[in-house]
């Protein structure tokens, strides 16, 4: 379904990285298409993340690049990467502990309004037309990741599964044309593993790209369209899960460890 | 809106306005001193609200605070006194004072962005210090400042006619000067609450807390950390610069000695204690840090008289120890402050419900 889709969202070409003597990425390229689920595995420290922060801005690559959406993405700006429309969460969940669910949300909006200090301080009619489209979309949000009954609590106080589910609203905020997970589904049973399933296929099928890093197999063979594999840094094969699965050099890296 | 029509709300706004109307008049009766501690008390108030967006809602300690309310107070002095012989109005000082406390904290911010916690406070420190400094030798080989002879016979606040110095006599009543300039601070600071509590519920209040929790999940959302922060720091300085200005025209004279480290720390204390982030933590902590003092200046010499017939310890520092144990004693058993924001407060009690269960 997806093979027809002519223009792909994001290209990585060549992407390298590294930090002292340690490889954490070796020219990596990839394509993801737009529509897709788009899977990234690989063993523990072999560079997804690190992939995931060169992408956002935060790292600078030392080499290679990203094109988004026909245009070149600016390397250390994770604001202008939030703009073009990347979002992403984090694998040790980072949500503003201190601030209510609802206000994590409406912190997503921040780079879809426009609202400035002075509109602030004066509570101009555009200001508050604007505060109430912003705690609107909030709610909502929080609605479709069904956590609306915690809109008032601490962000902190959550439980572990809920913090994942607010912080994929949070990204959801920013309106992203490419939503990235790193590993969304750590630490949690197979009820809830089932629950962000039926969630991350909803915002797919809503319009929504997405690159899933996760170290569930099963999770990933079963959601994605396509994977990739890293190894060591190395982009090891690019395809879909059934070819994946079955190639030689996965089992022995990964798979079969 | 609707939220004050509710009878109880309204009976409680007030119960405060009769409060803070009548308020001088009381301390008129312990003599025009307690009128002028009253002055400073509300001053104080002003600078913490200022002082809290930067620490309270960014997060970025900030030690050297002090330094706009200098930039301020000697904005007016200059333009305002036989000094350089300039008599500008106050719709004319202010402004400009505000804007170059608003300079000079964007000079501050620019290079710190990338500082956190005790490295920022480092930075903000010595940059407080160079600021007295510089007004404490500004007096060659051009004279600009007075250097630390400071400058005297500052023109005090005044609309039109109507001077805050001196009596006036409106509907039967004295007013004295201190008592004027209480009612403009009132003013001023129930405008700085205003402001605070919007800025709170705002989009770009909501971007500094979101900073100050993680400043790389907010970078991750896209916001601009650096210009947001540097508008946390502009924002703030600029509180302290119109602080400064009313500080200068009230005293009639300002010195460099009026803006050394304790009074950054001071006001950094009032935040601190009275809850951080929060508005009426933030009012209490300045009332509570401003009066205590000057009620122990006032308390220890008679009590110990009274005790032992005659003067034990010199009541300057049993004044300092005593208010240093009192500090201690708030920090030990309310950390979050006197007076924390209701989430904080329940985060705290559900820690204690955990211990308990
Ligand atoms: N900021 C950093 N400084 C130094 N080394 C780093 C840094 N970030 C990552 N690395 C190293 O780069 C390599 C790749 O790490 P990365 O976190 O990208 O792996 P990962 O595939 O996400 O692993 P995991 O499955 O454990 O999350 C590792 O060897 C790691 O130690
Ligand atoms: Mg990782």
């Amino acid at each position: 379904m997806s093979t027809n889709l002519p223009t792909p969202l994001l290209e990585a070409k060549a992407v390298a990285k590294h930090f002292g003597g340690v490889k954490a990425l070796r020219d990596v390229s990839l394509t993801i298409r737009r529509g897709e689920i788009y899977g990234l595995i690989g063993p523990n420290g072999a560079g997804k993340t690190t992939f995931f922060n060169c992408m956002t801005g935060l790292y600078v690559p030392d080499g290679g690049g990203f094109t988004f959406d026909g245009a070149p993405l600016v390397a250390d700006a994770p604001q202008h990467a939030a703009a073009r429309g990347i979002a992403r969460t984090f694998q040790n969940i980072r949500l503003f502990g201190n601030m209510t669910a609802l206000e994590n949300v409406m912190v997503g909006r921040h780079v879809r309004t426009r609202a400035g200090i002075v509109g602030a301080m004066l509570n101009t009619p555009a200001t508050r037309a604007e505060e109430a489209a912003i705690r609107q979309r909030a709610i909502e949000l929080l609605h479709y990741v069904r956590i609306e009954e915690r809109a008032d609590d601490l962000a902190k106080n959550l439980s572990y599964g809920d913090q994942r589910r607010l912080e994929i609203a949070r990204a959801l905020a920013t309106e992203p044309k490419l939503l990235c997970l790193d590993e969304p589904a750590a630490g949690m049973n197979a009820t809830e593993t089932e629950e962000l399933r039926d969630l991350i296929e909803g915002i797919r099928h809503d319009g929504t790209t997405i690159l899933l890093i996760e170290h569930d197999v099963k999770l990933v063979m079963g959601l994605c369209d396509r994977v990739a594999v890293l190894d060591y840094g190395a982009l090891v094969i690019e395809d879909v899960p059934a070819v994946v699965q079955k190639d030689q050099r996965v089992i022995e890296a990964y798979l079969g460890a | 809106m609707s939220k004050w029509l509710n009878p109880r709300s309204f009976f409680g706004v007030t119960l405060i306005t009769i409060a803070l109307l009548g308020l001088p008049f009381v301390a008129a009766m312990g003599g025009q001193a307690w009128v002028r501690i009253l002055d400073f008390a509300i001053l104080y108030v002003f600078l913490a609200l200022g002082l809290n967006i930067v620490v309270g809602y960014a997060g970025l300690l900030d030690l050297g605070y002090i330094a706009f309310y200098a930039v301020g107070a000697y904005t007016w002095a200059l333009l305002a006194s036989p000094h350089f012989g300039l008599h500008l109005p106050i719709w004319v000082i202010l402004p400009i004072g505000a804007a170059l406390a608003c300079i000079a904290g964007v000079l501050l911010g620019s290079p710190t962005l990338k500082l956190r916690g005790d490295y920022l406070a480092i930075v903000t420190l010595g940059f407080g210090e160079i600021v007295r400094i510089f007004m404490n030798n500004l007096n060659a080989p051009v004279n600009i400042t007075n250097g630390p002879q400071g400058i005297t016979l500052i023109d005090p606040v005044a609309f039109g006619d109507f001077r805050f110095s001196g009596n006036t006599q409106i509907f039967g009543l004295t007013l004295s000067g201190p008592m004027k300039y209480y009612y403009l601070l009132v003013a001023l600071a129930i405008l700085v609450v205003i402001i605070n509590l919007r800025l709170q519920n705002s989009r770009i209040g909501r971007a500094w807390q979101a900073i100050r929790e993680d400043e790389i999940a907010a970078k991750a959302v896209g916001i601009n950390t650096r210009n947001v922060k540097l508008l946390a720091f502009a924002m703030g300085a600029s509180f302290g610069g119109i602080a400064g200005g009313v500080f200068a025209a009230m005293q009639g004279f300002v010195s460099p000695e009026s803006f050394s480290l304790m009074e950054s720390i001071m006001i950094l204390a009032m935040v601190v204690l009275g809850g951080m982030g929060h508005i009426p933590g933030v009012i209490l902590g300045a009332v509570l840090l401003s009066i205590l003092p000057e009620a122990l200046r006032y308390g220890v010499g008679p009590i110990q008289m009274a005790l032992f017939g005659k003067m034990m310890v010199d009541p300057e520092s049993l004044r300092m120890l005593v208010f240093g144990l009192a500090l201690v004693l708030v920090m030990r058993f309310k950390p979050a402050g006197l007076w924390p924001s209701p989430e904080r407060k329940r985060e705290l009690g559900e820690k204690q419900a955990e211990v308990k269960a």
